[in-house]
């Protein structure tokens, strides 16, 4: 163990010392482009050609882009300082969110109708100033984020209870929607990372609330494993910064593509390890299952829903759009993950006793199955990627928020205890049934769709890497199918254990029913997200009206 | 110069690696902190150095020489929010510490039982 360490510590050594040498010597190589972009940023004032501010004012529609982030924010902070008003918590919860998502849904339609946009920080003109720029995948995520955390606050008032609240549970879960929606709409990758710790510094409140032995014990590896993730990002981040001399996304995808360096490719690699971990991809997943049954139910819920998916929209972001043709050599690799994840994530599932660990290994399942699409790297992969991630964040915490009903309904949740809840309730069987075909890919759910361009795209392409995508797919769609069968028939229809107390009263909460209605309607009319979706991948792989909007005609 | 802080940037993550892989919740945490200023230093090298001037002129001024202050943000905002987490973490397992009498995260098994087998019938 001593000389395996030693070697990765050496290993560890060599690979960061050259990381920097070569953006060292390969930006002096490049001689004066790079520096010349550096001393540009440097002394604003010393490119004549370019005003260091915008003169035009900001357009009514570009403030809708900084909207879902603004709000969320400014709720965070209102709920924080009315912290000894507990009752006006929720409301006030309820109606920043609810502003939020109007906000979302205005910016999507906005941004489908006339293309990206984009809004400057501080009138900085882009690429000197942090923007937040926001094209159709953007938007298309917002929303979903938005909608989601608003139906979620309508589980919350139950489950977290006046302790949750005292301890500033709705402070924590508004700062986690302004940091996700703020990832998605960010146009400055070291803006992305800052993104990545506003989400993960509420994550940690929210996952420890209630301060139990095991929230203990999962926050400990949750919290180490994530700050080594967004740490990966950060030196990738650094290391761009050192080759390219930019940070604003449009302006990298400019340089990045007349630049062939060799550092860029070990930049790149960095890039897909950090979100690779983020997102939970094999063989990086092992923080997930460890923690995401911990906190209440509806923090793991919203977790599941929503943290996870940050990694995979940054990998299409960054390694797709930005990286284009050094992040294509890692493709092969990202469907070869994606593969293992979603096939050996349902085998996990496959061996829970423990309902919410069972879940959490059906969310890392589902992360496999983005990548295929990423790995891909077609039109139709990408899109049928971007409808899997909206699926999978509205599917992934009615999941969730269903098995916590079955949770507290069989007292304790495993496997092995609970049974006979059928008789009783009925309706929640059916819920469960819902969510967990859904996941598994079957019709006429939310499910179906991504799942089947995304076996339509892989077949659409050559080679043995396309037949691996379609293997990966169906038989982690069949185990998934067993998985939910097997926990369905097992919870609902086995004779109630003998000596149980009678199953409770407690109403199926109207938010799992709002989920689920939604994921019904997806099934059924897909279009709602499919055609955003092409639009999206269409600007991830050809991004020329996202550059001319964030950096004009400079 | 940036040869000579390269090299120590390298040294940096070696050590905050090794620390991270041992089992004790304090070394990892140490290891965590070493990593995250390797990062900064990084981001300082990657900037370029020069030496003795300012990051901030007037424009009146116009001096020949003139230190880019970006990689000092960053390194700024970088600092900042990982020591808050830092803080964060150490709180986190002095907590762990008290409540599950182990700072050994082979032992912390609280959140990963040993499996026990699904049911085989139904």
């Amino acid at each position: 163990m001593m000389y395996i360490s030693t070697i990765i510590g050496a290993l560890g050594l060599f690979l960061s010392t050259g990381t920097v040498l070569a953006a060292q010597t390969a930006s002096e190589a490049a001689g004066g482009a790079a520096a010349d972009q550096a001393a540009a940023e440097t002394v604003p004032g010393a490119t004549a050609t370019v005003d260091p501010l915008l003169t035009v004012a900001t357009p009514l529609a570009a403030w809708l882009a900084a909207l879902p982030i603004a709000l969320p924010l400014l709720g965070a902070g209102l709920t924080l300082v009315l912290r000894n008003l507990p009752r006006w918590q929720a409301p006030m919860a309820l109606i920043v969110l609810g502003l939020t998502a109007l906000t979302a849904v205005g910016l999507s339609a906005v941004v489908e109708a006339t293309g990206p946009i984009m809004m400057a920080m501080g009138n900085w003109t882009p690429p000197f100033g942090i923007v937040i720029a926001v094209d159709s995948l953007g938007a298309l995520l917002v929303l979903v984020t938005s909608l989601v955390g608003l139906i979620g606050i309508g589980y919350a008032r139950l489950d977290v209870g006046d302790e949750g609240v005292k301890y500033g549970f709705y402070s924590f879960y508004l700062l986690l929607i302004c940091g996700v929606n703020g990832a998605f709409s960010t146009g400055d990758i070291f803006n992305l990372y800052v993104w990545f710790e506003v989400f993960l510094i509420s994550s940690f409140g929210l996952m420890i609330l209630g301060g139990t032995n095991i929230q203990l014990d999962g926050a400990v590896k949750y919290g180490v494993l994530n700050l080594i993730a967004t740490t990966v990002f950060l030196i990738a981040v650094g290391a761009t910064y050192g080759a390219t001399g930019t940070l604003n996304m449009a302006d990298l995808q400019r340089v990045l593509a007349d630049n062939d360096a060799a550092p860029l490719l070990t930049i790149a690699a960095l890039f897909v390890l950090a979100f690779a971990m983020k997102a939970a991809a094999f063989p990086l997943h092992f923080w997930l299952p460890a923690s995401y049954h911990t906190p209440k139910v509806i923090v793991s819920a919203i977790f599941a829903g929503l943290l996870t998916k940050v990694g995979v929209y940054s990998l299409m972001r960054i390694v797709v759009m930005l990286f284009g043709a050094d992040g294509a050599v890692y493709m092969p690799l990202i469907v070869i993950l994606g593969v293992l994840t979603a096939v050996l994530g349902a085998m996990g599932a496959l061996a829970q006793v423990d309902l919410k660990r069972l879940a959490a290994f059906l969310v890392v399942s589902g992360i496999g199955v983005m990548m295929i699409g990423i790995g891909l790297g077609t039109q139709q992969g990408l899109t049928g990627a971007i409808v899997y991630t909206v699926h999978s964040i509205l599917v992934m915490t009615g999941l969730f928020l269903i098995l916590g009903m079955c949770d507290r309904l069989s007292q304790g949740g495993s496997l092995l205890q609970a049974g006979g809840l059928y008789s009783a309730r009925g309706f929640a069987a059916a819920l469960f049934l819902v969510f967990g075909f859904s996941t598994a890919g079957l019709p006429p759910f939310s499910g179906f769709w991504p799942k089947f361009i995304l076996v339509e795209a892989s077949l659409a392409v050559e080679g043995s890497i396309a037949i691996l995508g379609v293997l990966g797919i169906i038989i982690s769609g069949f185990i998934t199918t067993i998985v939910i069968g097997r926990a369905w028939a097992l919870v609902f229809l086995t004779p109630q254990p003998a000596g149980a107390p009678a199953v409770s009263a407690e109403p199926v909460n109207p938010a799992v029913i709002i989920l689920a209605g939604f994921v019904v309607g997806l099934g059924l009319f897909p279009a709602f997200v499919v055609d955003p979706a092409i639009n999206g991948a269409a600007g991830l792989l050809n991004p020329s009206a996202y550059v001319t909007e964030v950096l004009g005609g400079r | 110069m940036e040869i000579i802080l390269a090299v120590v940037v390298g040294i940096f993550f070696a050590g905050g690696i090794y620390l991270m892989l041992s089992a004790r919740l304090v070394r990892i945490l140490l290891g965590v902190a070493i990593f995250g200023n390797a990062v900064n230093l990084l981001i300082f090298t990657g900037g370029r150095l020069v030496e003795a001037a300012p990051p901030v002129i007037g424009r009146a001024e116009g001096a020949a020489q003139v230190a880019n202050p970006l990689p000092q943000a960053l390194i700024l905002t970088a600092i900042v929010i990982s020591f808050s987490i830092f803080a964060f973490l150490l709180v986190l397992a002095f907590r762990a510490y008290q409540s599950l009498d182990t700072d050994d995260v082979d032992e912390m098994r609280l959140a990963e039982p040993p499996l026990n087998k699904p049911p085989l019938h139904y």
